[in-house]
């Protein structure tokens, strides 16, 4: 069930195309994460579905009703912003019945409603303070109990933890994430945080120069990137770089590796994706993908020991390790790399 | 360095890295503050002191009259019925004046303040302060030929209409009122622009996504977020239009005796500078006491 539809939507500014045929279904219910990096055109995809921009192609639809031309105002959005917007004038109380007093909704009715918000966002005894008297992590809350009273057909936010400080913006994804699931309100989200769109999302869209390059759900988004900037932008990745050569591939070093995508015509150039987690320190186990190499750096992280290495040939490879004996390998060691073909992604350039 | 240490003190205040090594936060601040006051004495209060004591002379310091203290001259209103009148004509002056600056300069501020494309918001500002740049009197006076009759406004009109007769509106209050909104419109546009800049677009955005229409966001958002905008714009209109004896005279005519022309005639024309004082001091107390009354219901307003 579609609820909110991105159609063929184009935008320039002056001679810079912003964004670029963007189609795109965002699924009744669910929780969608626009990611992408500064400028990639989040903010303008996001404000042409809330209305504030005119597309200059295409078409927005929300519920059946093509919107493309209806103005913000009558949309029935809910929105949240960085800077929560809370108006600094009215007490928590008025600024969550400000968009209920817009549909008539007034006295005792929009007490009743204003009160279950706030009991929502757990705020329920600052109803008559005055937003400057509230913490930014309540401001926030406020400002969501605003946008979800009018009960919006979609919740749109624009980077609206990025102002928190880490821990509170953990509590706040996860209050976001339970008042999400509870409402049912399809929700998009915009973020350059990926861990903040894998642990959010039902779906992660990723946008690059204006289009959308990847969307699926966060693990086969992760796990199955399409492009290298896909498998780069959205955590880390090795690249192999090499020529199709009898169903493997042949790097420059002359090393076969396997995988299990499918592979163009032979003699192709290729760039295959590795996950640092996914390369192990040689067990020598057979049907994997081997490469030796020199260790330049470890960095101990905690939990994870990063291993930073040079294979002869001059080729740089990320390793993940978990801290199981702590620091045993160090700078200058030779090891064996191993990984499976499963794991080696092929990825358009 | 002396002086250095001096700044660092104010500017990071007494907790200062530094604080071993500095004066007492009192003493910088009353040195920062000293110029302001010592000037703010020279020039506002002296004179306003010299005129406080004129006010209580039976005459002119200058004449050969006898000096003696009176207080009669803080009974003109009394003595002299007809001063009630005047200084009510300039009370409904003031009033008009200052709500029509209100009303087209806080719309103004707003055009201003929304302003996004290109230089739009430049060129405006110029548009705005070309006012301030104009000799008061030529202003004054260019009126008189756009408004007397068969002057601009007459010829306008008699370009479409050529049997009209002239709606001419020189000496009238009409012609004193508009002489002085343009005069003191750049002031009310200019204090509710910098109340208005200061609100974040991000504000206007959330109340529009929750359905306000423009209306709704001027009168619910931007209207009450700008208000000490358009307070101090109104006391920066009120004040001196009260006073102003220029607009009266010379677009009001027969119909321009206001408290300001009255005062001048004191000092200009009477050679009677203690009634000129006593009359100007009445006057202020006046305007204080609107002020006092206004305030105490602008906070009622805002606690209920
Ligand atoms: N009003 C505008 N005028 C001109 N260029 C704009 C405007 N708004 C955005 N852009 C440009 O469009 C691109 C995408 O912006 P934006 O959507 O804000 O990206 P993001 O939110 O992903 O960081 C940027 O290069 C930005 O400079
Ligand atoms: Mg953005």
């Amino acid at each position: 069930m579609t609820n909110v539809k991105v159609d063929a939507v184009a935008k320039t500014y002056g001679s810079t195309k912003v964004l670029t045929d963007i189609s795109t279904d965002f699924v009744e219910g669910s929780f969608t994460s626009l990611l992408g990096p500064s400028g990639s055109g989040k903010t303008t995809l996001l404000r042409i579905i809330a209305g504030f921009i005119k597309p200059d192609e295409g078409v927005v639809t929300i519920g059946n009703n093509d919107v493309t031309n209806v103005p913000v105002w009558g949309r029935n959005i809910g929105m949240m912003f960085q800077s929560y917007a809370l108006f600094p004038h009215m007490t928590i109380a008025q600024n969550v019945a400000f968009g209920l007093e817009r549909r008539g909704i007034k006295g005792a009715a929009a007490r009743k409603e204003v009160d279950r918000a706030l009991e929502m966002v757990r705020l329920s005894g600052f109803a008559d303070r005055m937003p400057k008297q509230l913490s930014g992590g309540q401001q926030q809350r406020v400002a969501l109990a605003r946008a979800m009273v009018i009960k919006p057909s979609v919740l749109l936010l624009d980077e609206p933890l990025s102002a928190l400080d880490r821990r509170l913006r953990q509590e706040m994804q996860v209050e976001l994430l339970r008042i999400q699931r509870e409402s049912g309100l399809t929700t998009i989200f915009v973020t350059h945080d990926q861990e903040e769109a894998l642990t959010l999302s039902d779906t992660v869209a990723i946008l690059d120069k204006g289009r959308i390059v990847q969307t699926g759900k966060p693990a086969a988004v992760y796990e199955r990137p399409t492009t290298r900037f896909a498998a780069e932008f959205l955590g880390d990745s090795n690249f192999l770089e090499g020529k199709v050569e009898g169903g493997a591939v042949r790097l420059a070093s002359g090393t076969v590796v396997r995988t299990a995508s499918m592979l163009p015509a032979n003699g192709t150039d290729v760039t295959l994706a590795v996950r640092p987690e996914k390369m192990m320190i040689s067990a020598g186990e057979p049907g994997t993908n081997r490469l030796d190499a020199r260790i330049t750096t470890v960095i101990y992280a905690g939990p994870v020991l990063s291993y930073l290495l040079e294979t002869p040939d001059g080729m740089s490879v990320k390793l993940f390790a978990q801290n199981k004996d702590g620091v045993v390998l160090k700078q200058g060691d030779t090891i064996s790399l191993d990984w499976s073909p499963e794991h080696t992604i092929a990825v358009a350039s | 360095m002396r002086s250095d240490s001096l700044l660092n003190e104010a500017v990071r205040g007494p907790s200062g890295p530094r604080k071993h090594r500095m004066l007492p936060s009192w003493v910088a601040t009353t040195a920062l503050l000293l110029p302001t006051y010592a000037w703010l004495t020279l020039a506002v209060l002296l004179p306003l002191l010299t005129m406080l004591v004129f006010s209580f002379m039976s005459a002119t310091p200058m004449g050969k009259a006898p000096i003696t203290f009176t207080l009669k001259h803080y009974r003109a209103f009394i003595d002299q019925p007809y001063l009630l009148n005047i200084g009510w004509t300039s009370l409904v002056i003031g009033f008009w004046t200052t709500l029509l600056c209100a009303i087209f300069g806080f719309l103004a501020a707003v055009a201003l303040a929304r302003a996004t494309v290109g230089r739009m918001r430049e060129t405006l500002l110029i548009l705005i302060l070309l006012p301030f740049w104009t000799n008061g009197l030529v202003r004054v006076f260019s009126w008189t030929m756009v408004l007397r009759e068969n002057g601009f406004l007459d010829n306008v009109l008699h370009m479409f209409f050529a049997d009209a007769g002239s709606i001419s509106f020189l000496y009238s209050r009409y012609a004193i009122v508009l002489g002085l909104v343009h005069g003191y419109l750049p002031y009310m546009i200019l204090t509710c622009y910098i109340a208005l800049v200061t609100i974040d677009d991000a504000i206007i955005e959330a109340a529009a996504s929750l359905g306000a229409r423009w209306w709704t966001i001027l009168f619910r958002i931007l209207i009450p977020m700008a208000t000490p905008g358009l307070i101090s714009g109104a006391v920066l209109t009120f004040v001196p239009v009260i006073g102003s004896f220029m607009e009266p005279r010379i677009l009001g005519g027969k119909v321009g005796v206001t408290m300001g022309t009255v005062i001048e005639d004191q000092f200009t024309q009477a050679f009677n500078w203690p009634l000129g004082a006593a009359l100007s001091f009445t006057l202020l107390a006046v305007v204080l006491a609107i002020f006092a009354t206004f305030s105490g219901v602008l906070r009622r307003g805002a606690a209920a």
